[in-house]
């Protein structure tokens, strides 16, 4: 009970500091479950609490990160022509991976927590957990040369026009997670779209960021920092002359090349095995189709995500890309349907965004069509947009936005059932 | 390709038009001879629930009803062995018991009147009629007052030697039957017994409700089993029903679990019986109304207990009033757990005696989900079969959101129960987090095996919204049928008190 009676020492004032007292408290309660006890109603409660949800949702995410960080590096030393296997120069593409990663991550979270502790004290309420996944989430879904400065606009965006102006946790009505990438998507194009943003590290010339033939890599303090612990274990180290990328290398994700070229035109450069174990360029967590399915598992054995927004959004692509496949008119039309999952972030976006208990559909016969849909609309924009070949975002944000109303559908039905008793 | 999958899609879309056409003409001719579609499948599929639906086991034949949403909540402590006679002193009767009367009732009686079980002790300012009785004979030894001096326990010293007033009982013949069994009900204090719903509130004597429910099954946590509670006391309980099918133009149900063939209540007659089966609540009364004949617009039902039920039995058989009940003592925190036979209304501290092993405990009159808090010094309220001890939860654990040192009953499955089906816990009183905004969906939906989507209703509640509070369903509902949902709420909301406030807000507006 030491420990205990250190923090109780530590407490600040809640009256002269109510920034302070907030943080306090979000870092206490995160220690120490609260002491409080039933009042009214039930006299026991379930285990079960807000903030141990969140904390399931970022469990089942640990796959994908340990994957994104070491795809990371791995892109960078494939875009150079070394180090192609697996395991080869594999400390370097860790190393490589936390120190693009690592910052997105802080950043994100330094500038999302920064902003609801804020609230949180100036609303005086406790500092509630949406944020916890929303921040385990950005980095994830960002390529991994993305500006700092653009990705902390981005996330600042997102919480304080996206959940704090409705409210705060459980208020909001579009993904928060989403809201940043979106942000970015609109207002920085560059920075997340097309053939170059995918594989991180290299510059030209003039030292903006390039997958140009011949372009050299981009290393900086903490590589050389690296470079030295590795001097002296007597491995390998990260070795700037000697990296460039590689000719006819493009950086192209499966889904550009299925775009231009339909499925004969992904399966040139990517395995099937490729795809699925995730070794392709793409977002930070997204590209590991094995590894997200099994932190969508997890999700579903834990309850804590809707396996009906899962089954019905896989329902719903399916359905649209037979349709697409009926049609037939462009290359990425013909990709037979079942090769639409090997490609993009469908399941990223099913198991981590669609499932949001806040901002998808409250009722169980909603979930089905929100899911439906989100399939199903996404499909099309990830086949007919010619800007951008993939649309669970897009799908996902434009559904976020009519679930009130399915909702309300739904609702609406259990009213007039309900009267027609009469 | 293109042109042999539009053919094949084309074939598919006629061939569903065609069955879906005959389907619906099935239905119009069905209802135009009378047959109630939503009982009666008259369509050419199966439906998706009666595929996986559980057959019926063959003594429940038709009125089966199986539920499988809602959760048993496993706890240690369960009430053993045969009920024992206790002698209690003190007992008393609490006018906050009696949902709907005014809060300071007209009391008939003074401090240091003597009186016989039956005799009347306060009637309500507003329904003269509806007379409240003392439960034993003995001296009226207190009134504790509450909150703006409205009466809070009318307490009495109870005799050794029982002594009962005698009431002349009408026949159940004739005309005005019911009028006089009313009369009668009023007159010796057992009308306040019968609960109306909606609203759950003591009837009205001048309405007849359309039908009479009762629970012939507990599934609460730890809730004493009904063949102990009815247990050699079945003549008066048939003749309770006898009484109660005077008073209702419709029918007078009763519900009784499959698990032990329904135990002695299956043999009653003159009721209609329906078999349920499923986890907690299918007990509960509210919720096997949704499933027999649920509560339409403008409609009234009664609900009574299975004790009520024979307390009023005992009236027309005997001609005495008799509030006795058998009471569970459970909760692991007790060294003895028992039942035992007293009055409504008996002290809390003689009935606990000693038997509490924790310093730190709290007593539940009622079961853990819907019961109340009170003390060794409080007296059982007018329903209670069943105190429950508990260990106080008011510690800190450290990471206990995270890594939870002691197990701890839950419906989630980021915990290991469901390994482990059959373990039953010891739980404290601590809410294991703290109070949040409704962000989890779902999950008081699988709690309640009702229609309802209890959230949306508790929404419609908090944003004074009575069309859609009413539409939603809100009048089927009571505070036990949502004890359960509250409990295994993520966000730590008080939908029982959320409900109660919505319900009182639409009596208000009738």
């Amino acid at each position: 009970m030491g420990l205990l009676d250190f923090w109780k020492r530590i407490e600040p004032d809640k009256k002269k500091s109510p920034f302070l007292h907030t943080a306090y408290d979000a870092f206490f309660t995160f220690m120490y479950s609260p002491k409080s006890v039933t009042k009214g109603g039930v006299h026991i409660r379930d285990g079960m609490d807000l903030k141990r949800t969140m904390v399931h949702v970022v469990i089942a995410m640990q796959l994908c990160y340990l994957f994104g960080t070491y795809n990371i590096g791995h892109q960078h030393f494939v875009a150079a022509g070394q180090y192609l296997g697996f395991l080869e120069g594999f400390h370097l593409k860790l190393a490589h991976g936390l120190i693009k990663l690592l910052p997105l991550f802080i950043w994100t979270n330094v500038v999302g927590l920064g902003i609801e502790f804020y609230f949180a004290a100036k609303r005086g309420h406790a500092v509630e957990e949406g944020f916890l996944v929303s921040g385990a989430l950005i980095p994830l879904i960002m390529p991994p040369d993305l500006p700092i400065w653009i990705l902390c606009v981005s996330v600042a965006f997102a919480v304080i026009i996206g959940k704090e102006a409705f409210g705060g946790t459980g208020m909001n009505i579009w993904n928060v997670a989403l809201l940043a990438r979106v942000f970015v998507f609109f207002a920085y194009p560059t920075t997340i779209s097309g053939d170059t943003v995918w594989v991180s590290g290299f510059a030209d010339a003039e030292g903006n960021m390039s997958l140009a033939p011949g372009a050299m890599a981009d290393y900086g303090f903490w590589h050389n920092l690296c470079n030295t612990l590795f001097g002296w274990i007597g491995i390998d180290g990260f070795n700037a002359a000697k990296t460039a990328v590689v000719d006819g290398y493009s950086g192209a994700t499966p889904l550009a090349l299925a775009y231009a070229g339909g499925w004969e035109a992904v399966t040139e450069q990517y395995s099937a095995a490729q795809m699925w174990w995730g070794t392709i360029p793409g977002s930070v967590g997204e590209t590991s189709k094995i590894f997200i399915l099994l932190g969508a598992i997890f999700l579903i054995v834990t309850r804590v995500a809707s396996w009906r927004i899962m089954v019905s959004m896989f329902l719903g692509a399916v359905a649209m890309s037979l349709l697409l496949n009926a049609w037939g008119a462009t290359p990425f039309m013909t990709v037979p349907w079942y090769y639409q999952f090997w490609m993009g972030s469908f399941f990223f976006a099913m198991a981590f965004m669609a499932t949001d208990p806040v901002t998808a559909c409250s009722t169980n016969r909603g979930k089905w069509i929100y899911g439906f849909l989100i399939g199903f609309i996404g499909m099309i924009v990830r086949v007919m947009n010619p800007a951008y070949p993939e649309g669970w975002m897009l799908a996902i944000l434009f559904l976020n936005t009519f679930s009130a109303l399915i909702d309300h559908y739904v609702l609406e039905a259990n009213i007039s059932k309900r009267l027609s008793r009469a | 390709m293109l042109t042999t999958i539009l053919i094949i899609v084309g074939g598919f879309i006629l061939l569903a038009s065609i069955l879906s056409i005959a389907d619906n003409l099935l239905q119009i001719e069905a209802k135009k001879s009378g047959i109630d579609t939503a009982k009666e499948n008259m369509s050419l599929f199966p439906r998706i629930g009666d595929l996986f639906k559980k057959k019926a086991p063959s003594f429940a034949k038709d009125n089966y009803h199986s539920l499988t949403k809602g959760h048993n909540i496993k706890l240690s402590g369960e009430a053993q062995g045969p009920v024992q006679d206790v002698h209690v002193n003190r007992f008393a009767i609490q006018p906050p018991n009696f949902r709907g009367i005014a809060p300071i009732p007209k009391m008939e009686v003074n401090i240091g009147d003597e009186v016989k079980a039956g005799d009347v002790l306060f009637h309500d300012k507003a329904n003269p009629a509806i007379k409240y009785t003392s439960p034993v004979s003995g001296e009226l030894v207190e009134l504790n007052r509450g909150e703006k001096r409205s009466i809070s326990e009318i307490v009495i010293l109870a005799d050794k030697e029982q002594k009962h007033k005698k009431f002349d009982v009408p026949s159940l013949e004739g005309d005005t039957v019911s009028a006089n069994i009313k009369d009668t009900l009023m007159e010796a204090g057992l009308w306040p017994l019968i609960n109306a719903r909606p609203f759950d509130v003591i009837a009205d004597p001048t309405v007849t409700p359309r039908d009479i429910f009762i629970s012939g099954f507990n599934t609460a946590p730890l809730s004493p089993d009904m063949d102990i509670v009815v247990d050699g006391r079945m003549d008066e309980f048939q003749k309770g029903i006898d009484v109660l099918n005077h008073l209702t133009d419709g029918t007078v149900f009763l519900s009784l679990g499959v698990d032990n063939k329904g135990g002695v209540l299956a043999s009653t007659n003159n009721a209609e019986i329906h078999w349920f089966s499923g986890p907690h609540p299918a007990g509960n009364v509210g919720v096997q109304i949704h499933h027999i004949s649920p509560i339409k617009m403008k409609d009234v039902v009664w609900t009574l207990d299975v004790q009520d039920v024979i307390s009023i039995g005992n009236l027309f058989k005997n001609g005495t009033v008799d509030l006795r009940r058998v009471v569970a003592l459970t909760g692991a925190s007790m060294n003895e757990n028992k039942f035992v036979r007293t009055s409504a209304g008996a002290n809390i501290g003689e009935l606990v005696g000693d038997s509490i092993t924790v310093d730190n405990y709290r007593i539940v009159a009622g079961n853990v989900l819907t019961g109340k808090e009170t003390s060794t010094s409080k007296y059982l309220n007018i329903s209670d079969n069943q105190i429950t001890v508990l260990k106080e939860g008011d510690e800190h654990e450290l990471f206990g959101w995270l890594l939870p040192v002691s197990p701890r009953p839950s419906v989630s499955g980021t915990f290991p129960n469901f390994l482990f089906p059959n373990f039953k816990f010891d739980p404290d009183t601590n809410t294991h987090g703290e109070k949040r905004a409704f962000v989890v969906t779902g999950e008081y939906e699988r709690m309640l095996p009702m229609d309802i989507y209890p959230q949306h209703i508790m929404k419609a509640i908090m944003s004074n919204d009575y069309e859609r509070m009413e539409g939603l369903g809100i009048l089927e509902l009571s505070e036990e049928d949502v004890a359960l949902c509250e409990f295994a709420c993520t966000s730590k909301q008080p939908l029982q008190s959320i409900l109660r406030t919505g319900l009182d807000m639409m009596r208000e507006q009738m």
